[in-house]
């Protein structure tokens, strides 16, 4: 009964906050709903009893992606009045974006019906979901297991080359050159005479 | 119920109590405090003059660089957990791919560190 209530609950604050994503006025606002959509749908998979993949969405998902998006609202430095203005030149393709989404997920909703109504089981009997994953994610998915290193290893290359660029005329810190400093590079000694001053 | 979800009954209890307090700390002012709003009141404050500029303003870039690779490392964690719950029964080819993948990443952390990227100005 808990469960059922949970799950209602959940689904609906889910479903609600992904519309008002996309329906508050205030991009940050829409980051917002977009943390409490993620927070729900951990709900969701705890319900599943995949633990492990719920707290992972909240320390992935809430924890970084959600800064991220943060990062890139701000960033942009939007005009809201401007921005509103071109919507209609969009709708084409955001349409086609939203048809594929729709697709796959129809896709999901098929292939439920086609196999019996079964669903993944996210834990066996006795092991945890983090076990069941570790049995077999090192094992019969290493391939993809590389290949999501490689994924990584592309992001951060891209972020790199996208984002870093040398400035002149900044300071940095070297720590070798700064410890290695010694007396007598670092300072100078000066015989000052009486009434003249260092200059 | 099944006896994994009872475990997670005090998460949904905790989750209920900081909902209660939480509105209730947001709905007390609002009903009990004392409001006389006028123009001077309701305006910007910003340490006694008047505000000079939008709070909206543009971000350095770099603090973006930062967190994605916070995101990236993060996420390499992650995908390490499972293998210490299951470091007993995945094996030496288990742990063969588990290096590989650090491999990867530490080629990639070779790379930030040698660019610079990890480096404040």
């Amino acid at each position: 009964m808990l469960t059922v209530i949970s799950f209602y609950l959940l689904a609906f604050v889910a479903v609600a906050a992904a519309f008002m994503v996309i329906a508050a006025r205030n991009p940050v606002h829409s980051v917002m709903y977009l943390i409490l959509t993620f927070f729900s749908a951990a709900g969701l998979f705890i319900l599943m009893g995949a633990e492990f993949l719920a707290l992972l969405l909240v320390m992935v998902y809430v924890g970084a992606v959600a800064v991220l998006f943060l990062f890139v609202v701000m960033m942009l430095d939007v005009d809201f009045v401007e921005m509103k203005q071109g919507f209609l030149n969009n709708i084409g393709f955001g349409l086609l974006v939203a048809g594929i989404l729709l697709l796959e997920m129809l896709m999901v909703g098929a292939t439920y019906v086609w196999k019996d109504g079964s669903t993944v089981v996210a834990r066996g009997d006795e092991v945890s979901n983090i076990e069941a994953f570790g049995r077999v994610l090192y094992t019969d998915y290493a391939g993809v297991f590389e290949a999501a290193g490689f994924v990584l290893l592309v992001a951060m290359i891209g972020a790199i080359v996208l984002t870093l660029r040398d400035r002149d005329g900044v300071r940095k810190q070297d720590a070798m050159s700064q410890m290695s400093r010694t007396k007598e590079t670092g300072m100078e000694m000066v015989d000052i005479e009486p009434g003249h001053g260092v200059g | 119920m099944s006896e994994f979800l009872l475990d997670y009954l005090p998460v949904l209890i905790l989750l209920g109590i900081a909902t209660a307090f939480s509105l209730a700390l947001l709905l007390a002012p609002a009903i009990i405090a004392p409001k006389s709003a006028d123009t001077e009141k309701l305006s910007t404050y910003e340490c006694g003059f008047n505000a000079f500029d939008d709070s909206r303003m543009k971000f350095d870039v770099r603090f973006y660089l930062v967190a994605i690779l916070f995101i990236i490392f993060d996420i390499e964690v992650a995908f390490l957990f499972p293998y210490a719950v299951s470091l007993d029964q995945v094996g030496f080819w288990g742990w063969f791919v588990v290096m590989i993948f650090l491999a990867e990443l530490a080629v990639g952390l070779a790379y930030a560190w040698k660019l610079g990227a990890l480096d404040w100005e």
